[in-house]
């Protein structure tokens, strides 16, 4: 658990999930959950590819902490997006009575 | 924590009940926080659990648990040929990133083995990507103002 690889490997994994959760589901919290641990990949090779690097120069501190604050925007922008998500499905629920993505039709309010 | 942090995820998105899955989400959001440790960012890995399993995860299961159902908290099995096309889709894509990576030679990467500090990283966010933070803090607005006014509209359809 000490090579950039394993991260890599641990990302790509997560991200095939996520795809996988995106293709058979069509409950929208188990869509919800699907993109979560896409993002989630996404920010773990953020990190693993500022902290390693095919040099060891002066600028390597830069490198490291700009891959950081990225995963901290997108951390925040993901917190946003699922409180929208989460308003959506129960808005859903409450005039549909189900949240299968298959059964919502209409998108007029 | 690798097998903690896939397990969870596949938990998250096959457990039987809802609220279950909801909790598979935490653990597999906590397992790459803990890789973020392993990654010498612990302010990103506490910002992740703070973030993720503090709101994300709590806002889920509040959720889950206002507008549970039974129909629903245990739902129709997808048949077997989507199971079959999401396997291999997942397969597909997370093999061909795999060998795309490992192609591209990156044994040859070197930890670098510097943390970056809290200074680093504010003075980044405060200087060169401060547009993005203002930016970022419009969408949390709109964000917040978005789900405001869709509980709106779900009251008025209740009056009519």
């Amino acid at each position: 658990m000490n090579s950039l690889g394993d991260f890599v490997l641990v990302s790509a994994m997560l991200f095939g999930i996520g795809i996988y959760g995106l293709v058979t589901k069509r409950n929208a919290l188990r869509l919800l959950f699907a993109v979560e641990i896409m993002i989630n990949a996404a920010n773990l090779n953020f990190v693993a590819f500022g902290q390693y690097a095919p040099f060891a120069s002066g600028t390597a501190t830069v490198s490291n902490a700009l891959g950081q604050t990225f995963v901290l925007f997108s951390i925040a922008l993901a917190a946003a997006e699922a409180a929208v998500i989460l308003a959506i499905v129960v808005v859903a629920y409450r005039l549909h009575k189900d949240v299968d993505v298959s059964e919502l039709k209409s998108l007029g309010g | 924590m690798m097998v903690v942090t896939v397990g969870s995820a596949i938990v998250a998105l096959e457990a039987e009940e809802i609220v279950y899955g909801a909790i598979g989400l935490a653990g597999s959001l906590f397992g790459v926080a803990t890789l973020f440790f392993f990654l010498n960012a612990p302010y990103v890995a506490v910002f992740q659990i703070a973030v993720y399993i503090g709101a994300v995860a709590v806002l889920i299961l509040f959720t889950v648990m206002l507008v549970r159902q039974e129909k629903w908290a245990k739902e129709v099995k997808p048949k077997s040929l989507t199971t079959v096309a999401g396997v291999l889709t997942g397969l597909a894509i997370t093999v061909a990133i795999a060998l795309a990576v490992f192609a591209a030679n990156i044994s040859s990467f070197v930890n670098l083995n510097n943390s970056a500090t809290f200074v680093d990283i504010g003075t980044l966010i405060s200087t060169s990507d401060s547009p993005v933070l203002e930016l970022l803090a419009l969408v949390l607005a709109a964000s917040v103002v978005a789900a405001l006014t869709l509980s709106k509209v779900e009251r008025r359809e209740e009056q009519a």
